[in-house]
């Protein structure tokens, strides 16, 4: 079976690679401490479960310093000469896009053709992690099929992934660290803080006034938390259900759908959903990392008032 | 009676905004908002680093999604994937920014409403296809484009990947979020046929379409203005 611990192993040995070439390159001013910060970021894949809590706990925040305070830095990476690349380009045509796809459709085809095939009695895919698995998986063959194509090692791709990921820098991270703040957040009881400070604070006698409430709520919670998952609970539980469901009839299944609509216009004006927001700017080069978040106002706005106005009219359907 | 509530964990979104506010690195934002939390819910030092390890290792899947692939993009690029990208787009004469922007939405949104989220990414799309072809696009019409623009067009590819999925994948019924509401839902004793969610979700996944669309249509008229200037 392969199992989503296999691509945690990969990308470990990925990350240690990583940390081992930027020891090694005398252009970067930082190395020792870009090596340090990859090494870390290794062992968390690479030891993972096997690692005393508050040891992986303490390597973050060491992480993190490292990564605050610039110590991931730039190196030096040799790329073609633009006369050659274009020259491939016209060579390799169409092919180039063959890898490329590779990925979207191996994970299509993983996660539903593949689903249900099986090697003796354990399934080839881990059930649980299907869709990251079958990823995994095709990246894998997007990576073997582009080195024959081009006649190149995967050295050569571990090569190019430094330079990405080196371009990235702290903005790898970013996602990760988030995640764990959302996890904090929820453990310190933080969801029942911002429902009482909502309820207790706001007059609901007037329908739209709810509804606007528990729209704009689920935005301002998302953007503050990064994730509509960790804003619906509290929203839901503290207006969403009591107030709209409880006191003016609304249907549940509109309520809650449009609750969530709403929380995604959050989620699209939020530096904290780093992985939507943060790291497509690293990924694009833009120099503003709120850059996406600056495109995305113009229609998570207008979205957010479509939302009030379509649960308004909609929620006694 | 109503138990007190706890209050002070708000410290941790006030450092949050704190943070943002004053443009400190996001990163150490994230680790001084975790130790403010940590101490306003009274955990030890222990305990909070403890808390920090076992969700840091839990959490560990989030960036394979953009890690895993970037060996194949890296390389692909390293042979001219962009450039090829860049004169495929740049053949169609009708193409235009926002149109193959619309195009992509309609695409993402579509496919991601039939739970085919995995169809599009920014490692996997944006970066090495959406994005070039979208900059060549405007190239195309103007020549040359300002780097201004560029980023805005770049930032504007990031989004629509972005819009097409979330209003998309909320209208699949077996979708996480669906799954979701309904045991939150039912945890209060409200039983709702999935199904329905799924479909109260079309009039806002419509409306996003709309609104999107004809943002992308205003990016069109901006490289149209830039275009007569030069």
């Amino acid at each position: 079976m392969i199992t989503l611990d296999h691509f945690y192993l990969v990308l470990g040995a990925m990350l240690a690679l990583m940390a081992f070439m930027s020891l090694r390159d005398r252009h970067n001013p930082r190395r020792y401490s870009t090596a340090l910060f990859w090494g870390l970021y290794a062992l968390v894949y690479l030891a993972g479960e096997q690692m005393a809590p508050a040891l992986a706990g303490l390597l973050m925040v060491v992480m993190a310093l490292i990564a605050g305070f610039g110590g991931v830095s730039l190196g030096k990476y040799e790329t073609l000469p633009e006369g050659e690349r274009r020259a491939s380009a016209k060579r390799l045509g169409h092919w180039l896009f063959l890898p490329a796809l590779l990925i979207p459709v191996t994970t299509m085809i993983g996660a539903t053709l593949l689903a249900d095939v099986r090697i003796g009695a354990l399934p080839l895919l881990e059930p649980k992690h299907l869709t990251l698995v079958s990823m995994g998986c095709g990246s894998l063959l997007a990576l073997a099929a582009a080195c024959l194509l081009t006649r190149t090692t995967p050295m050569q791709g571990m090569r190019e992934s430094r330079r990405l990921l080196d371009a990235m820098g702290w903005a790898v991270v970013l996602p990760h660290m988030l995640a764990v703040l959302g996890l904090l957040f929820a453990e310190a009881g933080l969801g029942k803080a911002v429902a009482h400070v909502t309820t207790s604070y706001i007059n609901m006698d007037s329908r739209l006034v709810a509804v606007a409430v528990y729209c704009v709520g689920m935005a301002l919670f998302t953007i503050v938390m990064g994730n509509g998952f960790a804003a619906f609970p509290v929203m839901a539980g503290g207006v969403g259900i009591p107030i709209l469901v409880g006191v003016y009839h609304a249907n549940p299944a509109v309520m809650a759908a449009t609750g969530m609509f709403s929380a995604y216009c959050g989620t699209l004006m939020t530096p904290m959903a780093a992985n939507f927001n943060i790291v497509p700017a690293a990924l694009l080069d833009l120099p503003d990392k709120n850059a996406v978040v600056k495109a995305q106002i113009p229609t998570a706005l207008p979205l957010l008032a479509a939302n009030i106005i379509l649960l308004y009219f909609l929620m006694n359907q | 009676m109503q138990a007190a509530v706890n209050l002070w964990p708000l410290i941790g979104v006030a450092v949050v905004i704190a943070g943002f506010v004053l443009r400190a690195n996001p990163v150490l934002v994230v680790v001084a908002a975790c130790g403010a939390t940590g101490v306003a819910a009274a955990m030890p030092v222990e305990h909070i680093l403890a808390s920090l390890g076992t969700a840091f290792v839990k959490t560990r899947n989030l960036p394979l999604i953009y890690l895993l692939p970037l060996a194949a993009i890296g390389l692909l690029e390293r042979f001219g994937l962009k450039e090829h990208a860049q004169a495929s787009i740049a053949k169609i004469k009708s193409a235009t920014t926002g149109r193959l922007l619309i195009f992509y939405l309609f695409v993402r949104e579509l496919s991601a409403a039939f739970g085919l989220t995995s169809l599009g990414g920014h490692a996997a799309m944006v970066r090495p296809l959406i994005a070039p072809m979208a900059e060549a696009a405007a190239e195309a019409r103007n020549g040359k484009v300002s780097d201004k623009l560029r980023y805005r067009i770049r930032a504007m590819a990031a989004a629509t990947d972005n819009v097409g999925l979330f209003f998309g994948e909320d209208i699949f019924v077996a979708f996480g979020a669906i799954v979701l509401m309904q045991t939150i839902l039912l945890a209060e004793g409200i039983a709702v046929n999935p199904l329905h969610m799924a479909l109260w979700g079309i009039p806002t996944a419509v409306a996003a379409f709309i609104i999107h669309a004809w943002n992308l249509r205003r990016l069109d008229a901006a490289i149209r203005r830039e275009g007569k200037l030069a």
